[in-house]
């Protein structure tokens, strides 16, 4: 069985139709990231969230109905089946997180609190530099790897598919407004370390065809690169997406989120090293050796 | 089989065998984290103020009185650290009821009676003995007993206080205010407020372990239930169960005999994953399950990267045995690679993270070197041996 078969795609032809609907995505990210902002979570912006679980089904309005006694009525609430919830609210004390329960109690059913997390605003500071550093620190240090194991060339086109690919997920994040925590963070982290890989495969698999196919025109290089590696990126690809779906699927609430940054960044990380990435390296050498197209050999030796 | 071969066969099996003595059994070798178990995991502050300034002294009695409460509340291996100058940091793994336990932690429980005047007359610092009882009406109450200071002191309040009431108060906030018929002069005396049987029972708690002598702030305080961490358990291996069969599946039905040797490696480095979180003692948290699950993902991209490139020197019409050796070679930079930038973000991650986040971190660096060690030993031996007795026709 073989999913692709032995057909030969045209990825340089149509590239700039790849490259187009990157930019669009990334352009609506990011006016969406200007504009609107992320929301972040407790854990960064602080404040209480509480999950519980009432004894018999409410509705999303009677929960915003008291918590509006409380002038809490702009909280967020998330109903995650007929009778469980996720609130999350402002800074507010324990002795008013009774309170507000006591008032559910009273004026709905009884529950249970099944989950309760509170996040002073030092601490939610503290941890956006924290994820901050921890950004940068994988951003650079996956950078210097790639520098020494490969040419300068691949380093700078495999920060431009990664960012490419981070945009995509923090963009799509904020466009739904969904909450930014530590988790999402250490998502995107994974995808940072993991969908590098998919480019530096068929770069790499350019840089044997280089050595061995001089005769070939270097678009056709880079085109057969990719077609190459096609099957092996697809497959690797999809069993790392069908663990992420389960989780999704089947790890309940606390993860799904998760599981969504990660299959957004997979997808994104899949796509951008073949049809972004690789395409790129084309329009590198167009720029930079423009004058000297017969010398193609003198870029072709890796550094090993 | 000549005899090196038949060595790295033995020693696979045995590092398999190690991995399943050190996970046996599973539920006492994994430890779980608290969003597994259920339990708190607070973050508490010291703060001035110009009453109570804070200094090294203060902080090590709010410790000592934190860890004297705990005690008294009956939680199991309770982690109280002092983190940095002014911080102190609190898990209690398994408790039934967190936010309470929570609660009990970050009181001052000042206790003070106070005259119609609002003035305070004695404190609780000369408290000996608190404990929680019943009065003639079977309702919850306080007993306490003052040491000879204190009793003295009480004697003088009560003496000129006659017909009027005495306010009691925890942290400013009265919790009852009897009148005196007459002067107690024996040191001890009964709170009656509106208690539970549970909220006396914490208030004598606080009281036996005394006021905290500093201001102390919550700045964080994550408390997860047991129901919801009993619940996570089961749809996380719920989620990671269904992600393997579908991965088996997938490479069987795509890679056939390679698929059969995959799925074969797939499931060793499941076990040295666990085996390896059991040895090393390593604490399994909700985000840890998830590095699993990714793992299993990832665990394949290896075997998927070995056998495509076998497969092309196949192509090429090289022998069964001369084609695995070169897919390896070729394989192995790629695989080493791929590995070590997501070591690099697992690092990262390791170092600056925080709590839970840090179990993910460790389980997928646990995972990523699980599955290069299956990649690049098993699967190699593996298919060593097949090749001896089958031909490549057999696997594809």
């Amino acid at each position: 069985m073989d999913l692709i078969g032995k057909k030969e795609f045209n990825f340089i032809k149509n590239r700039k139709i790849a490259y187009l609907i990157s930019v669009v995505i990334i352009l609506v990210g990011l006016i969406s990231i200007i504009f609107q902002g992320f929301n972040f979570g407790i854990d960064f912006a602080g404040g209480t969230l509480v999950q519980i679980r009432f004894d018999k089904p409410v509705t999303t309005a009677e929960v915003r109905n008291v918590l509006g006694e409380f002038n809490l009525s702009q909280s967020t609430i998330q109903k995650l089946s007929d009778n469980e919830f996720v609130i999350r609210v402002g800074k507010i004390s324990s002795d008013q997180r009774m309170e507000i329960l006591n008032a559910f109690k009273e004026k709905l059913t009884d529950l249970k609190v099944l989950r309760v997390e509170t996040v002073g605003p030092v601490i939610g500071e503290n941890l956006k530099k924290l994820a901050f550093y921890a950004l940068l620190f994988a951003f650079i240090g996956i950078i210097l790897y790639i520098t020494v194991r490969f040419e300068f060339k691949f380093s700078i086109i495999s920060i431009l598919a990664l960012c490419h690919d981070c945009l995509i997920v923090l963009g799509i994040f904020s466009l739904l407004q969904k909450e930014i925590t530590i988790s999402i963070i250490a998502a995107v982290m994974t995808i940072i370390g993991y969908s590098i890989n998919n480019t530096i495969v068929i770069l790499d698999r350019l840089r044997e065809n280089i050595k061995f196919k001089t005769r070939e025109p270097f678009e056709n290089l880079v085109n057969m690169s990719i077609n190459q590696s096609l099957s092996r990126t697809i497959n690797t690809a999809l069993t790392t997406i069908i663990p992420i779906l389960t989780l999704y699927f089947f790890g309940g609430n606390i993860l799904s989120d998760f599981a969504l940054a990660l299959f957004i960044g997979m997808v994104a990380g899949t796509y951008s090293s073949i049809f972004i990435a690789s395409p790129l390296l084309l329009e590198w050498n167009k720029i930079f050796q423009k004058h000297q197209r017969n010398t193609i050999i003198s870029v072709k030796k890796g550094k090993k | 089989m000549n005899w090196t071969k038949t060595l790295r066969v033995a020693s696979v099996f045995v590092v398999i065998f190690i991995a399943i003595f050190l996970s046996f059994p599973l539920t006492e070798k994994i430890n779980l984290g608290l969003d597994l178990q259920g339990g708190s995991h607070v973050i508490l502050e010291c703060v001035d103020t110009p009453n109570a300034p804070v200094d090294n002294d203060m902080v090590n009695r709010v410790l000592e009185i934190i860890r004297n409460r705990i005690d008294q509340l009956g939680v199991s291996e309770p982690v109280i650290q002092r983190q940095g100058p002014t911080r102190i940091l609190v898990q209690l793994p398994g408790v039934e009821d967190p936010e309470a336990a929570v609660d009990l932690i970050g009181k001052t429980a000042l206790l003070e009676f106070k005259d119609e005047e609002g003035e305070t007359q004695l404190t609780g610092a000369h408290l000996i003995n608190a404990k929680s009882s019943f009065d003639q009406f079977s309702r919850s109450i306080v007993l306490i007993e003052f040491d000879k200071i204190g009793a003295k002191e009480f004697g003088d309040a009560t003496k000129s206080n006659v017909g009027k009431t005495l306010a009691i108060t925890l942290d400013g906030k009265e919790i009852s205010a009897p009148v005196v018929q007459e002067p107690i002069l024996d040191g001890k005396a009964q709170i009656t407020g509106k208690f539970t049987v549970d909220s006396a029972k914490h208030l004598a708690i606080l009281l036996r372990a005394g006021a905290l002598p500093v201001k102390v702030e919550i700045l964080e305080n994550r408390s997860i239930g047991p129901t919801l961490g009993r619940d996570s358990i089961s749809k996380g291996i719920k989620a990671g169960i269904v992600g393997l069969i579908l991965i088996l599946i997938f490479m069987l039905i795509y890679y056939k005999g390679f698929g059969l040797i995959a799925d074969f490696a797939l499931v060793v480095c499941m076990i040295l994953i666990v085996g390896a979180l059991a040895g090393l003692k390593a604490t399994l948290t909700l985000p840890g399950i998830a590095g699993m699950i990714l793992t299993i993902g990832m665990a394949v991209d290896a075997n998927i990267l070995i056998f495509e490139r076998i497969k092309e020197e196949l192509k090429l019409e090289k022998t069964f045995r001369a084609s695995i050796d070169a897919g390896f070679n070729k394989a192995f930079r790629t695989i080493f690679d791929a590995n070590v930038t997501t070591l690099i973000a697992a690092l990262a991650l390791f170092y600056f993270g925080s709590g839970f986040i840090k179990g993910f971190a460790v389980t997928l660096s646990i995972g990523i070197l699980a599955s290069m060690f299956t990649a690049i030993v098993v699967t190699k031996i593996i298919l060593e041996v097949v090749a001896v007795k089958f031909n490549s026709k057999a696997l594809l």
